[in-house]
């Protein structure tokens, strides 16, 4: 009875927000960006390159991540969570794309750095890379359509590309996940000396795998709920593991250079920059602290807390370094307008009903690999081998 | 060959002529409201700034290596061989990375428009193909504007520091800043007390994405490398234990 009532909150709430932005798109549509955003020529990226992109295409790490765990580093056992972490992914490329849309001032120019280059531009190497993970992403995807669908033919040829495809794809994504940092190497009179520092593109790649992965334990957890399935607490253990260790290792980057850079005393200043800087970097500690605990990692209720910490700790960073640390080298205070949040809110719930239903409808969680017809019958001839539960965590 | 602006702050008396001449070339409305918004934006591409007694002009500084035609993902914005930073409206995508990038925030957007797009003084730029000055320095009654070439104007900046050293604060901007600019700057006093940003390197800011971009290529190839490695080393275990097992099964 309570589930039911929570699932319908949950709807209700859903379709306030796509109501809402909806409606923002009407006046995103008829009053351009100067009536649907708080942006102006001093302070022109704002709350939808911050978050729908910056945190977006961040987020969606989880799928070259898993992606090149699975099939380059062979570890066959994370397969249960790597489908998952590619329809994540895709479906955040698709709303970073979408939510581009919003924020270009000529969305029906969107693919004109396909045909205008400039090779010297940092964006021009953005676009170029998020078209074609984009593409990556579609073809690693297709598979889960063609199994539905028991397209075994095609099936058979996607296997033979699939590992130029996702070294292709970690390639890409190593370039244009380290790019964005590079985006604000530009405004070294600008950006806050909290967040400005040579090392952004390699902060912006580490901590986007970091956020890949709480991602893969958070939506693992949901799905987990949603379609009642066994938790795969082992692997996710396992992730949480790697997850803590790679926070350190941001951790130190983060701190020796800000050490070395003498910009330390900065965070002990009373500002606004001060204690969203201290917000971030205890979102990105604590978690690290817990996930160096065994008993958090193999407690569903701990693993995903941290993981949400961390997902939080990582948008808090990209959201300091675009707009906290912007504001007063720009000599203006901005705060998005309710059109600006409207849109960024449904996007995100866009992106959880359509995991949903694509996890639904597509074997996103059943069986550990996408087979051929041939292994199908060695399974059979085997079975339990294809999904060998793995061993417990430990060493 | 290249063309520049040189602005004198002591010269100038703040009349706004040249915001007026300017308003005209581009066939923007101009009047009393106008002028008293001291800020470029789309309804005025250059603006006089007072502080007290002193006035600054404040336009595009046309860089010699400029920011924004770096970072312009679509090449809409062109440094020509003549001097001006031309923008070309119809590559333009909107995504305003120029507006951030800019070392002195020059580029405005027309935020309101239905079909929006930059706008920035182009120091008329079809105005230097035919050898003229620009509309401001044409309209200047005092000579705090002209118009000259680059090499010739920074001399004529120094002999008049040097004529009058107590009058000027000894620093020509846009000698350096941001890697040098076609539009050169004197003053009595520190520019950062004019409002101009003190802290604009004088490296040009394209170098500091370019130091990592350059690496691309370098991270397409050794990640091929490592990745294929990687891949033929881990399955290469499986080769083996499929060799070695008696049932000859993958794992």
């Amino acid at each position: 009875m309570t589930r039911v009532l929570r699932l319908s909150l949950w709807q209700w709430v859903f379709g306030l927000v796509m109501l809402a932005g909806t409606y923002a798109t009407y006046i995103r549509v008829a009053h351009g960006l100067g009536g649907s955003t708080n942006l102006n020529d001093q302070f022109p990226w704002g709350l939808w390159i911050g978050f729908d992109v910056l945190c977006g295409v961040g987020l969606a790490a989880g799928g070259f991540t898993l992606a090149a765990t699975v099939h380059i580093f062979n570890l066959k056992r994370f397969e249960p969570i790597c489908r998952p972490a590619i329809l994540t992914a895709f479906l955040g490329y698709l709303l970073v794309v979408l939510a581009l849309l919003f924020d270009l001032g000529r969305p029906d120019r969107i693919w004109h750095p396909l045909i205008m280059w400039n090779t010297r531009s940092v964006m021009f190497e953005v676009a170029w890379c998020v078209t074609l993970y984009t593409t990556v992403l579609a073809l690693e995807f297709l598979p889960l359509v063609l199994q539905r669908f028991g397209l075994r033919t095609p099936l058979r040829w996607m296997r033979k590309v699939l590992i130029p495809l996702v070294i292709a794809g970690v390639i890409l994504s190593t370039l244009h996940q380290s790019s964005l940092g590079t985006l604000y190497l530009i405004v070294p009179h600008k950006l806050h000396a909290l967040w400005y520092t040579p090392l952004l593109p390699l902060l912006f790649f580490v901590s986007a795998i970091a956020a890949g992965l709480a991602m893969t334990i958070f939506e693992s957890w949901h799905s987990a709920r949603a379609f009642g399935r066994q938790l795969e607490l082992s692997l996710l253990a396992a992730l949480a593991r790697v997850l803590a260790v790679l926070l350190a290792f941001y951790l130190a980057l983060r701190l020796l250079d800000l050490a070395r850079r003498g910009a330390l005393p900065l965070a002990l200043e009373p500002r606004m920059e001060s204690f969203l800087f201290g917000l971030e970097i205890s979102l990105m500690l604590l978690p690290m602290l817990l996930l160096f605990r065994r008993q958090v990692r193999l407690n569903p209720a701990a693993l995903y807390a941290s993981a949400v910490m961390v997902i939080f700790g990582f948008v808090t960073h990209r959201l300091n370094v675009s707009i906290t640390g912007m504001e007063a080298g720009s000599g203006v205070s901005y705060l998005p307008k309710w059109t600006e949040v409207a849109v960024t809110l449904a996007i995100v719930a866009m992106g959880f009903a359509i995991f949903r239903f694509a996890a639904g409808h597509l074997p996103v969680f059943e069986g550990a690999r996408i087979t051929t017809e041939e292994e199908d019958r060695r399974a059979a001839a085997a079975p339990g081998d294809a999904w060998t539960p793995a061993p417990a965590e430990g060493d | 060959m290249a063309r520049a602006i040189l602005f004198d702050s002591t010269l100038c008396v703040g009349c706004r002529a040249c915001e007026e001449a300017c308003a005209g070339r581009w066939k923007l409305p101009y009047g009393e409201d106008i002028a008293a918004e001291e800020r470029i934006s789309e309804r005025k591409l250059t603006t006089v700034v007072t502080h007290g007694e002193r006035y600054l002009r404040r336009l595009c500084m046309h860089c010699l290596d400029p920011t924004c035609t770096s970072v312009c993902p679509v090449g809409a914005l062109e440094k020509t061989g003549l001097g001006p930073v031309v923008y070309h409206e119809a590559r333009c995508m909107g995504c305003r990375y120029c507006m951030l990038a800019c070392p002195f925030q020059v580029p405005s957007y027309t935020w309101s428009a239905r079909l929006p797009k930059i706008s920035k003084c182009d120091m008329c730029a079809d105005r230097q193909i035919e050898g003229q000055p620009t509309a401001c320095s044409d309209a200047c009654p005092t000579g705090a504007t002209i118009t000259g070439e680059r090499e010739e104007l920074i001399g004529e900046a120094r002999r008049r520091m040097a004529a009058k050293p107590s009058e000027y604060h000894s620093r020509i901007y846009g000698l350096r800043e941001a890697g040098g600019t076609s539009v050169l700057m004197l003053a009595a006093v520190p520019f950062e007390e004019l409002g101009m940003n003190g802290r604009i390197p004088e490296e040009p800011l394209p170098q500091l994405t370019w130091r990592v971009l350059a690496h691309v290529p370098d991270v397409v190839a050794l990640g091929t490398v490592l990745l294929g490695g990687v891949y033929w080393i881990t399955h290469r275990r499986d080769e083996v234990a499929a060799a070695e097992s008696p049932k000859g099964g993958r794992r």
